[in-house]
């Protein structure tokens, strides 16, 4: 089992290298830079090259790959030309933002999209069809739109939740909970539609093999063999769906947190984005890449649990 | 060879094309895509009013007469505005999906045709680039251009082309072992010719079913990226940006969020269905017709050496056990419609008796054995007949009590030993579960049970096999573990389905023995299904033999070796290598037995048997009883005394 999370880690671990080299060739080769974003329409040629020596854009690509490298090594993302402000810090505050969300959306989508997902596999004919249909559904939806249809009904014309906004856990996990709702069932319709489906086909594999007749003509009792045996097995696929929508959830909060105005990275990298301010994007595409790692060393974790083959290779 | 090649793949074209096209639903979906597109491109003559055109005396209208999908803020024409959108957002998604192919199609078939290292280095690269955040990368690539869109939906395209090229590669790797691609490659064809004229076509439905996928995908893209506001710049309009209008605007008029929303979702559905429409028809072109069998066997393998020892001859006591009357099956074909697998067979089983149930592949035993227990596959149904169990029909219970009867009384052991085990648990955990099922035992009481039913099926270190996954255990281990499970629950009636096909010749031995001794132990009756008439001469008393639906032939094992009297008995019989005389081919029943759907009107082996004549195929053939206890379902029984007529 060890190894074998080593071996998925040592597969992925480049990607931290990797990502943000990848990130300063493109800003590279591209026309424009933070100096003449800073100054705006009227400068100096001399001016110019002083900011760009200043924030140290005149050095080669490798030099500035390699000194960054040795920041972020030690913690230290950089500040960003535009706020002045440390990239470490602005993530730290905001990273809670977000985590909130994707955990709470993960939870959610794969609470209900499994139980869906199981419901279906049993109860087959008319329910099967909901969960194709949802799965159409949340697949076509948009889940910005879904979050202003949201607005719309239940903060605009309802005002049961808030429009907007974030309130920190250890303030009020009273108002935390309600300013995520809207948010998380925006960010879920997706997932929990992808987890649904792909349930409800893993147990309709899992339900047709040849232990589960075995198991029957023992006289084991439908409930243990729907959700001890076949689920346990139909886990194994899932797992590694639900590791993947958890990497998409990571770019559906970009757009999420715009819509509800949430103080987490999504907005930031859209303000980031907005200002050309290239160190604040790339703590975040770090931060992501880092997310993603773990959220595949989870899913290796999960998957070896549930899978005696690969955990006893 | 090569122009053999050629035909065979222009035929599936042609007929793959045709099964999509024979879709409504399909035509539909098409339709509206040609739609869309033609709107985009003839927007400027189309569109009623200049998209761009503010009239402020009538902002925020709501659909109206002049304006069908009313006005925004400015009072622009949303109609207009989501003509000339399509064409922005469209034109970025084409980008995106073009850039796919281009990049994902020639990796894919370049890993997958070549192998070896290729694959494992584009595997790594792919695995790779699906874990990078890509709407966040996208952004920089934004930023970095300077706000240039085609730049972010060539970036998106090539992040998009891993799963492309995953998929490809799948699709070449199983294209490329097949038999024409290496007679092409053979005769000397160039590596870029096979793949463009033999292995392109074939995994060109993988690549048509992803791509309208990920045109789904570049849609809730490009659209995202607008509504985030770097898509098209005001006041050009895009379907992402009329959603960012329309959210500046949410508390006033919530309408103007429908058109754009509608037409983004709608796109994207129509393009998701097409995707599913067309995996339908490329799955439903692999999918053969009929019944699929497991593995292939052939007639009376050859799986015993020579010499049989029949089991001593035990008549049948009264008061059986088991009587199955006059029984009926049918099961679901692919269309749903009910196909008869198992029509009117009666059997009967005395207790302590082991009956063998003989026949080639494919002609109902095991489903019978199925049936018995209440087990049948889903949309298998008894439509006729009786199952009686110690007086009870087994028809006619529910499914509850039908449950307290499988392996409290009736136990079944499958022919495929480590497939019968659940792959996630250990043994000790299954064959505990089972134990509980049976008996109320304390957790230390289920252990000990566990370890004397393992020692009692001849298992060595049986603690040491408790902790065991089926996946660490060897066939003739799973077979055992399978049997003591089966043996937990004391049962009268052991069902055994090909009990030793799935094992070695060495192991199939021990496992008969074992079937043998404990049934002298516990007294159990046996119905032993199997192919083999070795297993069947050396455990069973009596036999019967099945061929397509029917009992054709039932009597004492002994009397079935020395008199068969039914010509598929004597034909199994025949091809059966012990029978067989050296230096002479052993002999085979021509033909195969025929799928259900196709029985014939009369005997169902007329159209391979030696003596049918006319009269075989006019009706239906009862069971006669030629010698007390001998059954045969066969016209010409009374031939069968003299074997040299059958020989002619």
């Amino acid at each position: 089992m060890a190894r074998f999370v080593l071996r998925r880690l040592a597969l992925s671990l480049p990607l931290l290298f990797i990502v943000p080299f990848l990130t300063f060739v493109m800003v590279a080769l591209a026309p424009g830079d933070a100096a003449r974003t800073i100054l705006g329409e009227d400068f100096t040629p001399a001016a110019y090259e002083a900011l760009r020596h200043e924030l140290g854009l005149d050095r080669p690509l490798l030099v500035r790959y390699g000194s960054w490298l040795a920041d972020a090594l030690q913690g230290d993302l950089g500040k960003s030309p535009i706020t002045g402000l440390g990239v470490t810090d602005e993530i730290a505050s905001r990273v809670w933002v977000t985590v909130s969300l994707v955990v709470a959306t993960t939870l959610v989508a794969a609470l209900i999209g499994i139980g869906l997902g199981v419901l279906s596999s049993i109860r087959q004919n008319r329910l099967a069809r909901l969960v194709d249909v949802v799965s159409l559904v949340g697949f076509s939806l948009p889940s910005f739109w879904v979050g202003l249809v949201l607005v719309a009904l239940f903060s605009v014309a309802l005002g049961i939740f808030p429009a907007t906004g974030y309130v920190p856990l250890d303030v009020s996990p009273n108002q935390w909970a309600l300013a995520l709702v809207l948010p998380v069932a925006a960010l879920s319709f997706h997932a929990l539609a992808a987890i649904a489906k792909q349930t409800r086909d893993a147990m309709l594999d899992v339900l047709s093999r040849d232990y589960i007749t075995s198991l029957r003509a023992h006289g084991i009792s439908e409930r243990s063999i729907v959700l001890k045996h076949a689920l346990r097995n139909a886990a194994i696929p899932v797992s590694t769906v639900v590791g993947l929508l958890f990497i998409g959830l990571l770019d559906g909060t970009v757009l999420v947190e715009s819509v509800f105005a949430m103080p987490g990275l999504g907005g930031l990298v859209v303000d980031a984005t907005f200002a050309h301010d290239m160190p604040v994007l790339q703590g975040v595409v770090v931060t992501f890449t880092l997310a993603v790692i773990v959220i595949n060393l989870i899913v290796d974790i999960a998957y070896g649990w549930f899978n005696p083959k690969a955990r006893l290779q | 060879m090569t122009a053999a090649a050629e035909t065979v793949d222009t035929v599936k074209r042609g007929r793959f094309l045709r099964s999509i096209v024979g879709r409504p639903l399909t035509i539909a979906i098409l339709l509206y895509v040609v739609v869309v597109c033609l709107v985009a491109v003839f927007a400027p003559l189309l569109a009623p009013y200049d998209p761009t055109a503010p009239d402020l005396r009538n902002t925020m209208s709501g659909p109206s007469a002049a304006h069908w999908l009313g006005t925004d803020s400015l009072g622009r024409d949303l109609l207009s505005r989501l003509m000339f959108g399509a064409r922005y957002t469209l034109l970025g998604s084409l980008q995106a999906v073009l850039t796919v192919l281009v990049v994902g199609v020639p990796i894919g078939l370049f890993a997958g045709y070549v192998g070896g290292w290729a694959d494992r280095v584009t595997s790594w690269v792919i695995d790779i680039l699906l874990a990078i955040p890509g709407l966040v990368m996208l952004l920089i690539v934004h930023t970095a251009f300077g706000g240039n869109q085609t730049a972010a939906m060539i970036t998106l395209g090539i992040l998009g082309a891993p799963g492309m090229a995953r998929v490809v590669r799948g699709a070449t790797l199983s294209v490329r072992n097949e038999l024409y691609i290496s007679a092409a490659r053979v005769s000397g064809l160039t590596t870029g010719h096979v793949i463009v004229h033999h292995v392109l076509p074939r995994v060109i439905g993988p690549i048509i079913v992803r791509l309208s996928l990920f045109v789904g995908v570049a849609l809730l893209v490009e659209t995202g990226l607008g509504y985030l506001g770097f898509g098209a710049q005001p006041p050009t309009p895009s379907w992402g940006n009329m959603v960012g209008d329309a959210s500046t605007a949410v508390a006033l008029q919530p309408w103007m969020l429908v058109p754009s929303g509608a037409a983004i979702a709608v796109t994207i559905l129509a393009f998701g269905l097409l995707g599913d429409s067309i995996r339908d028809a490329t799955t439903e072109r692999v999918r053969r017709p009929g019944r699929v069998a497991r593995r292939p066997r052939t007639t009376g393998a050859a799986t015993r050496g020579a010499g049989f020892t029949v089991a001593g001859p035990a008549e049948p006591a009264a008061g059986s056990l088991l009587r199955v009357s006059d029984l009926t099956v049918t099961v679901g074909d692919e269309e749903g419609n009910a196909v008869k697998v198992v029509e009117e067979v009666s059997l009967r089983i005395e207790p302590g008796e082991t009956v063998g149930l003989v026949g080639e592949s494919g002609c109902g035993k095991s489903i019978t054995g199925k049936a018995i227990l209440g087990l049948l596959p889903q949309g298998g149904e008894v439509t006729g007949g009786s199952v009686v169990f110690d007086g009870t029909d087994l028809t006619k219970l529910t499914a509850k009590q039908m449950r307290g009867m499988r392996g409290a009384e009736i136990a079944l052991i499958s022919q495929e030993p480590i497939a019968s085990l659940d792959p996630v648990f250990t043994v000790g955990a299954q064959i505990g579960e089972v134990i509980r099922r049976h008996e109320k035992l304390s957790a230390k009481a289920v252990t000990a049970r566990a370890i004397d039913l393992l020692t009692a099926v001849n298992l060595r270190d049986p603690e040491q096999v408790l902790k065991r996954y089926p996946h660490q255990l060897s066939g003739g281990m799973a077979q055992r573990v399978a049997i003591a499970m089966a043996l937990a629950g004391r049962p009268r009636l052991l069902i055994a389905d090909e009990p030793t096909t799935a094992l070695d010749v060495t192991v199939q031995a021990d496992i008969l023995a074992l079937l043998r001794t404990l049934q002298r132990d516990t007294g159990m009756a046996i119905l032993l299904i199997s192919h083999d008439w070795g297993v069947i001469a050396d455990l069973c008393q009596r036999a019967y033999v099945m061929y397509a639906g029917h009992v054709v032939e039932t009597a004492r094992t002994l009397q079935l070796f020395d008199q068969p009297r039914h010509p598929y008995s004597l034909g199994l019989l025949e091809c059966t290598p012990g029978r067989g005389e050296p230096g002479n081919l052993l002999p085979a029943i021509r033909g195969t037995v025929p799928d259900p759907k196709h029985w014939p009107h009369g005997c169902h082996f007329a159209p391979r048997c030696r003596l049918a004549t006319q009269e075989c195929a006019t009706g239906p053939v009862p069971l006669f009883e030629p010698v007390s206890g001998h059954l045969s379902r066969c016209l010409h029984h009374d031939l069968m005394t003299r074997e040299e007529n059958v020989h002619a």
